[in-house]
């Protein structure tokens, strides 16, 4: 491809980009305005992470030492196609290589 | 007792109490210690559980817990902020070997590391589009576009984006287990972690460095330009125009 041509077909993409950025529903698009302290407790967790609330004291029951070697989560539900039924460790059979 | 066995002797609970500690009234101070060493752990381990809410899920409680116990014995924090704790996840993940077989542990690790740091990036006001728009075809493609703070590149050569929404969003379940690049954008306070085109990841990680947008569809194959750039500008990750010069 040539440099005009290039330059042509990107510029075509802004455009293309731009147009249905500008088209997006003006409500959509509505700035929200900062409010802080009204999250409830564990909707704020995932964005923003520990330390920004006061972590709980003392709970001895968390100390003890004995635990189970073996992941028990959703991971052991996950479906997989062809009914082929699952646990993620199955995603080993159709391994992406990189 | 040094300040090194008052340390070591926190992050291990086989270790008795450091000698010398005593109470109020002169007594050995063992119990106060355990007091101190379990709420360390504790703190640790809840800081950990609200990072990563999904690799939990995955693993599920109760294996978290233990997991994170290890793993903050192993890696104490290195900063006094909490809300970066964790960074040595994704490499812990890789070489504990209870999750060897989830190979794609990782790298969600990595996304909710990037995700928690794109929430805590500074904020930054997003171009208007018309000042894309009036920008020639030559000087578009000889700017450079400075992106977001907030803005984050994932690449995977797994579904992470799949999997990730199934576990945060109760999304679908990935159907196969394909490679998938993430682009981190925080349009207004929330980072939202999309799904790029494939191959326009070297494009955004050419943009990110500061190269023109020439040069950074030159470090990239074939891709969809027009979606990409529909999710920079969506995403309001483009903070600045650099023509010229």
């Amino acid at each position: 491809m040539s440099h005009s041509v290039k330059t042509l077909a990107v510029a075509g993409s802004l455009a293309a980009a731009l147009a249905g950025h500008m088209a997006t529903p003006a409500a959509a698009q509505e700035a929200k305005e900062k409010c802080f302290g009204v999250a409830l407790a564990g909707q704020n967790d995932c964005a923003a992470g520990p330390g920004t609330t006061c972590a709980g004291t003392s709970k001895v029951d968390y100390q003890g030492n004995s635990w189970k070697l073996v992941p028990a989560g959703t991971c052991a539900t996950m479906e997989l196609p062809d009914g082929r039924m699952g646990s993620l460790e199955a995603l080993d059979r159709d391994l992406p290589q990189g | 007792m040094s300040q090194s066995e008052f340390r070591a002797a926190l992050l291990d609970p086989s270790r008795p109490a450091p000698e010398g500690l005593t109470g109020p009234a002169g007594q050995p101070a063992g119990r106060r210690f355990d007091v101190y060493r379990n709420n360390v752990t504790v703190s640790l381990t809840e800081a950990l559980r609200q990072a990563f809410p999904v690799i939990r899920k995955l693993v599920g409680e109760e294996f978290f817990t233990a997991m994170a116990r290890e793993h903050l014995r192993a890696h104490p924090p290195a900063s006094p902020l909490m809300m970066f704790y964790g960074a040595a996840m994704p490499a812990f993940l890789e070489t504990f070997p209870p999750v060897a077989h989830l190979g794609y542990l990782p790298d969600i690790a990595r996304l909710e590391l990037a995700l928690r740091q794109s929430y805590h990036a500074a904020d930054a006001a997003p171009v208007a589009a018309e000042a894309l728009q009036t920008l020639t075809p030559d000087a578009f493609v000889a700017a450079r576009l400075r992106l977001a703070p907030s803005v984050r590149l994932l690449r995977s050569c797994w579904p992470i984006h799949a999997i990730w929404t199934a576990n945060a969003r109760n999304g679908t379940a990935p159907k196969q287990a394909t490679a998938e690049d993430v682009l981190i954008v925080r349009p207004d306070f929330d980072p939202e972690p999309l799904l790029l085109p494939a191959g326009a990841a070297p494009f955004v990680a050419a943009l990110a460095e500061g190269r023109t947008v020439g040069e950074a569809l030159d470090a990239a194959g074939a891709f969809d330009l027009t979606a990409t750039l529909g999710l920079l500008l969506g995403g309001s990750a483009i903070v600045g125009i650099i023509t010229g010069e």
